[in-house]
C-alpha cells in the first residue's frame, strides 16, 4: 500500500531534476521542459494532499494549475520562436540584447 | 510493502524526466517529457483522481507535448545538436540536485508525515469537482478561460511574421 510520503518523495526527485535542468541547460526549450517538470511535481503534491485530507479543493486547484501551465508554455514557445528568428539560435547565453 | 505499480511508475516518471533533459536530440526530449507526464497521470489514477488524470493527459500529452514537438521542428537547426555546456556547471548542477534531494527528503522523513494509513479518508467523488467549479469557483473558471484565450492570442501575435508580404498585397502596392 502506498502512503502520502511516497508521493512526496517522488515529487522531491522531480523538483530536483527540474532545478538541475534550469541551472545546467542553456537551451531555451529545455529550460521550458524543466519548468514543466517542476509544475508537475507541484501538482502531484497538491493532489496527494487532497487525497490524504479528503477535500475537493486540492483537485480543483490542480486543474487550474495545469491550465495555467499550458497557457505559460504557449507564450514561452512563442517567445522562443521570436528569439530564434532574431538570433538564429535558441541558446539563452546568445541572447545578448533585448532589442527588437 | 510498497506497491510494485507505484515503483514502476516512479522509475518511469523520474527516468523519462532525466531523459527529457539529457538526450542529445531535442525532439526525443519532448517525447520524454510526454512520457513523464503520462507517468504523473498514472499517479493521479492511483490517488483516485481520474478527472485530474484525464485533464493531465488531454492538456500535457495532447497539447503541450505536441506544441513542443512542433516548435522543435520549426527551429530545427544544426545548433540544436551541439550541446554547449561546460563541465563545471554540470557538476555544480548535479551537486545542487543531490543537495535539494537530500535536504528536502530528510525534511520530509523527519516531518512525521510518514504515518501509516495516511489515505484513510474516502476518495473525492469527481462529480463534486464539477459542482465546486460551477458554483464557488465559477468566477475563477471564467477568468481562466480569458487567460487561456489571451495567451493563445499573444502566442499567435508573437509568432506572426510581418516581413512576408503576400502577392496580393504586393500587387496593390504596385498599383
Amino acid at each position: 500500500m502506498t502512503e502520502l510520503i511516497d508521493f512526496l518523495i517522488v515529487s522531491v526527485a522531480l523538483v530536483a531534476v527540474g532545478i538541475y535542468g534550469i541551472v545546467v541547460k542553456r537551451n531555451a526549450i529545455r529550460m521550458l521542459i524543466s519548468i514543466e517538470i517542476i509544475v508537475n511535481a507541484a501538482n502531484l503534491v497538491v493532489v496527494a494532499f487532497s487525497r490524504s485530507t479528503g477535500n475537493v479543493q486540492g483537485q480543483v486547484f490542480a486543474l487550474f494549475s495545469i491550465a495555467i501551465a499550458a497557457a505559460e508554455v504557449a507564450v514561452g514557445l512563442g517567445l522562443v520562436i521570436v528569439a530564434y528568428r532574431l538570433y538564429k539560435e535558441i541558446d539563452v547565453a546568445e541572447f545578448r540584447s533585448m532589442r527588437g | 510493502m510498497v506497491d510494485p505499480v507505484f515503483v514502476g511508475l516512479a522509475v518511469l516518471t523520474v527516468g523519462s524526466a532525466i531523459i527529457a533533459l539529457e538526450t542529445r536530440e531535442l525532439i526525443y526530449g519532448a517525447i520524454g517529457l510526454a512520457i513523464s507526464m503520462l507517468g504523473i497521470a498514472g499517479f493521479f489514477l492511483i490517488l483516485d483522481a481520474p478527472f485530474v488524470a484525464m485533464f493531465q493527459i488531454a492538456v500535457y500529452v495532447g497539447a503541450v507535448a505536441v506544441l513542443l514537438i512542433f516548435t522543435v521542428m520549426l527551429v530545427r537547426t544544426q545548433a540544436l545538436f551541439t550541446t554547449k555546456e561546460d563541465k563545471g556547471r554540470k557538476a555544480g548542477g548535479i551537486v545542487l540536485m543531490l543537495f535539494i534531494m537530500g535536504g528536502l527528503g530528510a525534511l520530509l522523513l523527519a516531518s512525521g508525515l510518514n504515518s501509516s494509513n495516511s489515505f484513510a479518508a474516502p476518495p473525492v467523488n469527481f462529480m463534486k469537482i464539477g459542482q465546486e467549479m460551477l458554483t464557488y469557483y465559477a468566477p475563477v473558471l471564467i477568468v481562466l478561460g480569458l487567460v487561456l484565450a489571451g495567451s493563445v492570442i499573444a502566442a499567435l501575435a508573437l509568432a506572426r511574421r510581418e516581413d512576408i508580404v503576400t502577392e496580393q498585397e504586393e500587387g496593390q502596392q504596385q498599383e
